[in-house]
């Protein structure tokens, strides 16, 4: 027996081609979304007034302690278990006939999954701020929202960065669920290549492989990042010491 | 509210099943995680470098499009296998297949975790160990493991309840979990909203018990510890 036959990969790169943009999109618009969300949530996060924490608390909560396939398929196939969205996708409701669409349910199951554990890394940051650069806004005068805007988030959001690469990374490859909703992503295709070839090997190590190099890219995106916008952070060349 | 409590033995049932792969994920992780260790504060280079390739291809490739490698693939290895020997048709399982997979990719995490772990105890005392006589052996189960199980602890943690989410992929091959379970459930009651938000409690409950028993293995683990509070 041949282990591996390339005609398989070969025939059916358009295919793992098209799954790879439909992975990108999803991966893509989730995070986007998440993050945009997750900022003004996670200064909700941190605040004092426990009405305004409680309840992102408790979404951040819900949406880290459960796996995210459960998450999709609670969406995915949950909606059509109420009569009101029944009737509004009868209607043809343009908002809630969304819910029908297996496109849809993912992007919103992912973006709420990665915009909780977002806010939760913002959040960290946002905590660690030192004490004395805040007492300096208040010091010069600032508002509340003025120290946020000027002081505590750009920082947070540069701290943030090497715990956001491993979150991008780790949605990435959760994104590999989305074919458990009939969408053919980059393991959907996979999927499809397997069961016309029969060739578990072929197909599953090729979209390993795709997987992996898009991880290295990412990765090395963080890296340039962190160069970028840690700088202030990286030790000295000088006095660098041995890593333990 | 009736079709739950008819359908929640086959559904903690299929938690117990759920539990199930993840302790055993767990056992082949930690195992997996020790050895990955040893083997990557090896003095021995091909040792650190099958490591590093182990860690990386785990890292960059998704848990599904692994399990679903060896699933298919150890299904088609197999089959050649008995071919060979003429052996009678055997069946890869799915509950197997599972633990082999979660159990290979923490393996990798753990790996990290221990690695740093072994780091952090300081070399003075396995000296002392050595001094008294003791074996390699009684030096690592004696001096080496408790303590470096008290750095590994908050690593190990954070690894167990992320493995524990990502035992819900396994009912994508077919395994009866709980999260397949409540597919069928809501599938025949039409009430797959109700059902799934039943696995997430449960997952939810998992976690809490286990934030419990962390809480308590921690604090076993850090007896005698000096502790500043600010």
């Amino acid at each position: 027996m041949e282990l591996l036959d390339f005609n398989v990969i070969t025939t059916s790169l358009p295919e793992f081609w098209r799954g790879l943009l439909m992975t990108l999109q999803l991966t893509g618009i989730a995070l986007l979304c998440g993050f945009i969300a997750a900022v003004p949530l996670a200064v909700a996060r941190v605040s004092k007034n426990h009405w305004v924490s409680g309840p992102v608390a408790a979404y951040t909560y819900f949406f880290r302690g459960t796996p995210m396939l459960v998450q999709l398929l609670l969406i995915y196939y949950g909606a059509g278990q109420w009569q009101w969205m029944q009737n509004a996708w009868a209607e043809g409701h343009p908002l809630w006939s969304l819910f029908r669409e297996p496109f849809f349910c993912a992007l919103l199951a992912f973006g709420l999954n990665t915009c909780a554990y977002t806010i939760e890394i913002i959040a960290g940051a946002m905590r660690n701020t030192a004490h004395g650069e805040i007492e300096a806004a208040k010091a010069m005068g600032m508002s509340r929202y003025k120290a946020l805007q000027r002081i505590v988030l750009p920082s947070a959001l540069r701290r943030m960065l090497p715990s956001y690469s491993n979150e991008v990374i780790l949605m990435l490859q959760g994104s590999a669920i989305a074919s458990a909703v009939t969408l053919v992503d980059l393991t959907g295709a996979a999927r499809n290549v397997y069961s016309r070839h029969f060739a578990p090997f072929e197909a599953f190590i090729f979209a390993g492989l795709i997987y992996l190099v898009l991880t290295f890219m990412l990765v090395g995106l963080f890296k340039y990042a962190e160069r970028r916008w840690l700088a202030h952070l990286a030790p000295r060349k000088a006095s660098r010491r041995k890593e333990a | 509210m009736d079709a739950l409590i008819e359908y929640s033995p086959s559904l903690l049932g299929g938690a117990w099943v759920t539990l199930k792969v993840a302790l055993l994920s767990l056992a082949l992780a930690v195992a997996t995680g020790l050895l990955g260790a040893a083997f990557k504060l090896s003095d021995f280079l091909p040792l650190r470098l099958w490591t590093m390739f182990y860690t990386t291809i785990v890292r960059g490739v998704p848990d599904l499009v692994m399990m679903l490698l060896v699933f298919y693939g150890g299904q088609l290895l197999l089959n050649e296998v008995v071919d060979y020997f003429e052996w009678e048709f055997i069946e890869i399982n799915p509950f197997v297949a599972g633990v082999l997979t979660i159990g290979f990719i923490f393996g990798a995490y753990f790996t990290e975790t221990f690695r740093g772990a072994f780091l952090a105890v300081s070399t003075g005392q396995l000296e002392a160990g050595r001094a008294y006589g003791m074996t390699g052996w009684q030096v690592f189960w004696r001096i080496m493991f408790p303590q470096m199980l008290r750095y590994a602890l908050p690593g190990i943690g954070n690894n167990w309840l992320v493995l524990l989410k990502s035992t819900a992929i396994v009912s994508l091959i077919g395994l009866s979990d709980m999260t397949s379970l409540a597919d069928q459930a809501g599938r025949s009651t039409h009430q797959p909203f109700t059902f799934y938000l039943a696995v997430c409690a449960l997952y939810l409950a998992m976690t809490a018990v286990s934030g419990y028993v962390l809480n308590r293995l921690t604090a076993r683990y850090n007896v005698g510890v000096r502790e500043a509070h600010v």
